[in-house]
Parts: structure tokens; sequence; C-alpha cells
């Protein structure tokens, strides 16, 4: 394990009401730092409610603590980068990609123009997923795949403390999902992240994450990917069910893949 | 309440275009109405640059036909100035709307056009109560010739909270415009700056009615936005060229609708049209 192991983030007895129903209750959850946990569960079992929760757009109760080093728990608000499924876009938004960037860092307004330093900062954060070139680029009119690196360069400006990807690939083909998780694991080495993944796809989920995490309204099960995908509750939960084999199956297509190669550069790899 | 100077600057401004070598020029109610058109334009084009990213359009369509409403109300009163009754229950209308879209399973099209069906409802019931309706119909096209001095200060006071506004909270409003959780991830109050907005779409589309009328007065907010989005390359294009569009058509709008003898915001919108046909075209290429 690459973490440092030492700072986490503590959901304890975390709950939803969301339209007078309670969709979340008694959720207690721990990520440490440069851990990838995948969150998955049926429809309806409440995983974008949390993530909501999380950023602050719905009210909660129970505690959200993001514990430093050495214990210290901190007041100040978590720091979260999130990465939406898809964003509210029509075919004629004129919004470019250093527009994000732009609406994001500074209260300059968009109207009047862009600062420099935030031009550089977004090709920068850019460069990190290969689409430095999408800079001038209208949102509009790149591809799904481009679309999903740039708002995790925006998730990554500044370096958030938590990672939350809302199934960012499933307008995703199957190449283009492989290429982001890839993406998302070195991300969570290099700056040491606790991310939080939303994802429909288990097997997939499950090769690049540490943890996974099956929900449906509270945490039903909570473990190494492996065991979890493998426990009778994911039957309950799913109406179907994974044996050694299946989950054993997927892992020669995380080897091929590792020898692709990827517009990232690699700062320790393991 | 008269803004300090006020006087002078209307001095300067009639003596300004009393020199220009048109027949329109020689009137000052022409150039109070193209101070007006000056002020209201920009502003509607630039809310509209937003309604269009929030899809609100169908939303500020109802800000408009509640004027009809709040009128009522206004008369009801026994007001003289109905100005207060129309804005007071745009906003009230604007924050309820607002209230049933987060929290109501309605789909937002169906609420809009439920509330909207209702205000125009009961506005026109309460003003038709003894056949008196045919009074308010300067309402319903507007009347930039009438527009006084000390409107078009109540006017600049509008503009310059408007702008003010823009300044500071535009990058928050097109966050949320973009995705909710994202905005609040970044720490931005969504559903306050969502209510914010609507009420400042109330605001500024309630007082302008007045003077643009409630029929076009959506097309005046939507369309100069609509043909910048055409040819637009960013943001920042976006903004400033719905300004122009706007500001170009109501002032040819203004001076055609003086030159025809027709209703002057019909006018305005007819060449916001004709803008937005050519960026269509320009778009093709």
């Amino acid at each position: 394990m690459r973490s440092c192991g030492e700072c986490c983030i503590r959901l304890v007895e975390f709950g939803v009401t969301f339209q007078g129903r309670q969709v979340l209750e008694s959720l207690n959850l721990h990520m440490h730092c440069g851990e990838l946990t995948s969150l998955i569960g049926p429809n309806g079992a409440g995983k974008t409610t949390l993530l909501r929760a999380m950023v602050g757009e719905l009210p909660h109760t129970g505690m959200l603590r993001f514990i430093h080093h050495g214990n210290i728990e901190t007041t100040k608000p978590l720091r979260i980068g999130y990465v939406p499924q898809k964003l509210e876009l029509d075919r004629t938004s004129p919004t470019t990609v250093l527009d994000l960037f732009s609406g994001a860092l500074t209260r300059w307004p968009l109207w009047v123009g862009t600062r420099k330093a935030v031009r550089e900062e977004a090709l920068s954060k850019l460069a990190l997923v290969g689409a430095d070139s999408l800079l001038n680029r209208r949102i509009s009119e790149i591809s799904v795949g481009q679309l999903q690196r740039v708002m995790l360069a925006l998730a990554l400006t500044p370096v958030p403390e938590l990672l939350l990807l809302d199934e960012p690939v499933a307008a995703l083909d199957q190449g283009g999902m492989e290429r982001f998780y890839q993406m998302v694991s070195r991300m969570r080495t290099e700056y040491d992240l606790s991310i939080l993944l939303v994802s429909h796809d288990l097997t997939a989920a499950a090769q690049f994450a540490d943890r996974m995490i099956l929900l449906n309204r509270t945490v039903l099960c909570d473990g190494p990917p492996r065991d979890v995908l493998l426990s009778p509750l994911i039957r309950q939960a799913f109406g179907f069910g994974f044996t050694e084999q299946e989950i054993a199956g997927r892992r020669p297509l995380l080897k091929e893949l590792e020898h692709e190669q990827c517009a990232l550069p690699v700062k320790g790899k393991s | 309440m008269r803004p300090p100077g006020e006087g002078e600057i209307m001095i300067l401004w009639h003596t300004l275009l009393m020199h220009l070598p048109f027949d329109w020029a020689r009137y000052e109610f022409m150039h109070n109405a193209l101070l007006a058109v000056l002020l209201v334009s920009p502003l509607l084009a630039m809310l509209g640059c937003l309604v269009i990213n929030n899809q609100m359009a169908f939303f500020s369509e109802a800000m408009g036909h509640s004027a009809l409403t709040g009128l009522a109300l206004g008369a009801l009163l026994g007001l003289a100035d109905p100005t207060v009754t129309i804005v007071g229950f745009a906003v009230l209308l604007a924050v309820a709307m607002f209230l049933m879209r987060r929290y109501s399973a309605v789909p937002p099209d169906t609420s809009i056009a439920l509330v909207m069906a209702f205000v125009v409802a009961l506005g026109v019931v309460l003003l038709s109560r003894g056949g008196g309706f045919a009074r308010y119909s300067r309402f319903l096209i507007g009347d930039i010739l009438t527009v006084t001095p000390r409107e078009l200060g109540g006017l600049a006071i509008l503009g310059m909270v408007v702008v003010v506004v823009w300044v500071f909270l535009f990058n928050a409003f097109f966050f949320v415009s973009l995705n909710r959780s994202l905005a609040s991830s970044r720490g931005l109050p969504a559903s306050f700056l969502e209510a914010l907005f609507s009420v400042l779409v109330a605001v500024v589309v309630a007082v302008s009615i007045p003077w643009v009328g409630l029929l076009v007065i959506n097309s005046m907010l939507i369309l100069p936005a609509a043909t910048a989005r055409n040819l637009a390359r960013n943001t920042r294009d976006y903004v400033l060229g719905s300004v122009i569009v706007s500001l170009v058509s109501g002032i040819l709008g203004l001076v055609c609708s003086y030159y025809w003898n027709t209703a002057a915001g019909a006018t305005i919108v007819l060449w916001a049209c004709g803008f937005f046909a050519v960026s269509l075209a320009l778009k093709k290429r």
C-alpha cells in the first residue's frame, strides 16, 4: 500500500432524508488516503444521494470528518474534487474547457476575460490527463471521453483531499472506460488521494479498487473487492452473483492493459 | 428618489441628441425612449445568456405573464403606478416556482405551464371585471415612448445593481448552471444561487414590462443570447455578443418604430429575430 495511511476521511452515523424519504441511514465509513474505494449498489440504493450529501448539496445528519496526520481532526471543510456523470449541456453551448477552469478558480467574471495565471494552471492540469490540446475547445464539441478527462483535471484543481467520481464512465465504451480507470488509479498514487468511485460495472470497478462497499440505504458489506463480490449479499442486492472464475477471469485483461501506453506522466510507479 | 446629477445628465443627453441630423432626434420623448432602450436591453441580454444555460426560457416567459396578475393587484389596491405590485408578485412567483422545481415531483415544464395558466387567467379575470380590460392593453404591447426621466433614474439604479451582481456572481451562477453537485463540491451554495438568479430575472422582467410589453418581453431576453450562442466560441464572446445584438436591435427597432409608426417593443423583437436568422445562416457555413 502506497498511502501515508495516517490521514483519513470518516463518515459517522451519516444519514440523508430526501423528498421526505430516508434514503440513507446510520452509514459508517472510513476511507484512507491513497485508497480507491468503489461504491456499488442496486438502483435507488442511495449512491448518488451519498455523493450529493458529501459535497454539501443535500443536508445530512451525522458527521463527515477529515482526520489529518497525527489524529488531528480539522473543522475546516473537506476539499472535495467531483467528477459528475454528465453536464447539463446542449450542443450549442459556447462554454470552453478554459471557461470551466476560469469559472472554477477565480471570481474574475468570465465575460470580462481570463487571467493568465488561470490559463497556465489549467494547461498544466490538463497536461496531466493528456488533454492540454483541448484548452480552447468548446465542451459541447469534444468527445465524451475527452470531456471526462477534462472534468478529472478540473476536479484535481486544486488538489482535493477526497475525489468523488459519480459513474464517470457510464457513457464511455470499454476501451475508454479502462483508460479512465487507469488514469484515476495513477492519480491516487501520485497525489495520495482518497477516491470514492460509484460504479455500475462491478467487475471492472473491482479491478482498480482497493476496497469495495456494497450500499443499500446503509453499508451492507465492506472489504476487498473480491470478498465483496463473492458475498451472498451481492445476490440479494442485484439478483445475480459472481463465481471465483468470473472475477478471476477478468484479471488477464488488467495485465494486458498495464502494457498499453497512457498519456500520463507517472511518478513512483508501483 | 432622484439620483444626484440626474437633471444635468438628462440636459446633456438632450443637447447631444438634438444635434443629430435625424427627424426622430427632434423629440424629447424619443431621447428618453432611446435612453431606456440603452439601459434595459443590455440587462435583458446579459440575463438571457444564463437563462438559456439554465434552460429557464419557459420560466422567464411565465414571469412576464405574471405581470397581468401583478397589474390587477395594483389596480385592486388603487395604486397609480402598478410597478410595485408587478415586481412584488413576480418575485413571489419566482420563489414559489423555484420551490416547486426543487421539492415537487411535477416535471418543471408542466408546473410552469400550470402556473402560467393560473396567473394569466387570474389577471384577466380581475382586470376584465366591469369590461375595463382595454385600459390595460398598453401593458401587453408596452409603451416605451412614455418613459419619464424619473423612471429612467430607476432603470439606471436597477442596471447598476444587476451589473454589480454580474461582476461578483457570474462565475458562480455559471457553475451552478453546469451541474449543481459540481458547484456544491466547490463550496457554492447551489440552491441559494438558483433562487437568487430566479429572483433577479423576475425583477428585471417585471420592471421592463411597462416599456417592452409582456407579449414580447421574453424574446428580448432570449433572442440576443440565442443569436450570440450560434456564433460565440467562448463564454466571453457569448455574453458580449448578446449585449451587442440587443443594443443594435434595440436602437434599430426604436428608430424604425418612429418612422413606421409601430409599437417599439415588437419592432425591436423583429430586428432581433432578423439577427438570429443571420446568425443561423452564418453558423451553417
